[in-house]
């Protein structure tokens, strides 16, 4: 259930300024919560994001218990050549999620 | 109390037909709101649309069967589908919801077990079939066989209930547009469900709002699937008809 999505122009002029739109389903819980018996939520977040460009590291972010469910992400990068944009979460109970968008740059 | 009277005595006929300033949740919504329900990759309901979609195609159940073996694409055969439930069903001699007939699917056809109301898979199937009806026009309640189910659920609608002894109509007839705590009151359309509520961080059914909206009031909701509930989204349905669906919806 699992699943991110990636937004990134599928063509872009050199040196342009481009929009990365990203979106994942994770239910963010803070571990601060507790059920109605009493017993603790036990924290379940993504604790970071790195969005990659053909390897190279272009954006990174920690997440924190504040941050709502379902994060939307939304970062800007220079289009310097054709190639694959990844990003990845990662977060507790071994959470890995990796989505790649293919962008062409002319 | 009289004027109160035949103020809902109004409304209960002036339902009949649809209201010339009928407006959807959606432009009662702020614009950064709007904007997210509009732009499809910012619109949280589409993470569950991708996992429906990806339901979609797997075999479950003793009869090995995926939705897209007896249905092809979704695109194609589920256009529409979704702009015309509640629906009578013949087998259970009264109205379904969009939620009751997939699970009927999967229980008669796909020999598996029914899922369960507000999980993800139901969601999940239920914001992709509902997806591919986006924009058209919803069709609603015009079956004579549906016309008891209709009439009970628009004496629901009509009917105070609950510790603060309020109707549905008092807020929605008369006093949408109005606020309710910080609040701006909507006149109660279902369209865009399953939706995805801010405040709920999650997709939810109109059955889950409905019970939101009960327990709002302080009644005692409803069960999931409960004739009630059935009648009630049906009579809602067939109170928005003609009005385009927007699934999945934003709402605060």
């Amino acid at each position: 259930m699992a699943k991110g999505m990636l937004n990134v122009p599928a063509r872009a002029a050199r040196g342009a300024v481009i929009e990365i739109k990203s979106m994942i389903l994770h239910p963010m819980e803070t571990g601060y919560r507790r059920t109605q018996l009493g017993a603790a939520i036990p924290r379940d977040i993504i604790r970071r994001v790195v969005c990659t460009y053909n390897g190279t590291e272009v954006f990174r972010a920690d997440l924190h218990p504040a941050i709502a469910a379902n994060p939307y992400l939304v970062f800007p990068t220079v289009a310097t050549e054709s190639g694959t944009i990844a990003i990845t979460w990662t977060g507790d109970n071994g959470f890995s999620v990796t989505e790649s968008a293919a962008i062409a740059v002319e | 109390m009289a004027a109160a009277a035949l103020g809902l005595a109004g409304a209960a006929l002036a339902a009949d037909a649809p209201a010339p300033d009928r407006r959807s949740g959606y432009e009662f919504m702020s614009r950064e709101t709007r904007a997210m329900q509009d732009d499809e990759t910012a619109n949280p309901g589409l993470l569950w649309v991708r996992e429906g979609e990806g339901l979609w195609r797997v075999k479950v159940g003793a009869a090995g069967a995926a939705c897209a073996d007896c249905h092809g694409e979704a695109r194609t055969s589920m256009k529409g589908v979704a702009a015309r439930y509640p629906a009578f069903d013949a087998a259970h001699g009264g109205p379904i919801t969009i939620e009751q007939r997939i699970n009927q699917c999967r229980v008669e056809r796909q020999k598996a077990p029914a899922l369960a109301y507000e999980s993800a898979e139901l969601l999940a199937l239920t914001a992709y079939v509902a997806r591919q009806s986006r924009g058209l026009p919803i069709d609603v309640g015009a079956d004579p066989r549906l016309a008891r189910a209709l009439e009970t659920g628009r004496a629901l609608y009509h009917r105070r209930q609950g510790q603060l002894d309020l109707a549905c109509a008092q807020c929605h007839d008369q006093y949408w547009g109005r606020k309710l705590a910080g609040n701006t009151i909507p006149q109660g359309h279902p369209t865009g469900y399953p939706v995805y509520r801010l405040e709920w961080q999650h997709l939810g059914s109109l059955q889950r709002r409905l019970r939101n909206c009960l327990t709002g009031i302080r009644a005692e909701a409803f069960p999931y699937g409960s004739p009630e509930l059935v009648q009630l989204e049906l009579f809602l349905m067939w109170r928005a008809r003609g009005m385009p669906v927007e699934a999945p919806g934003v709402r605060p």
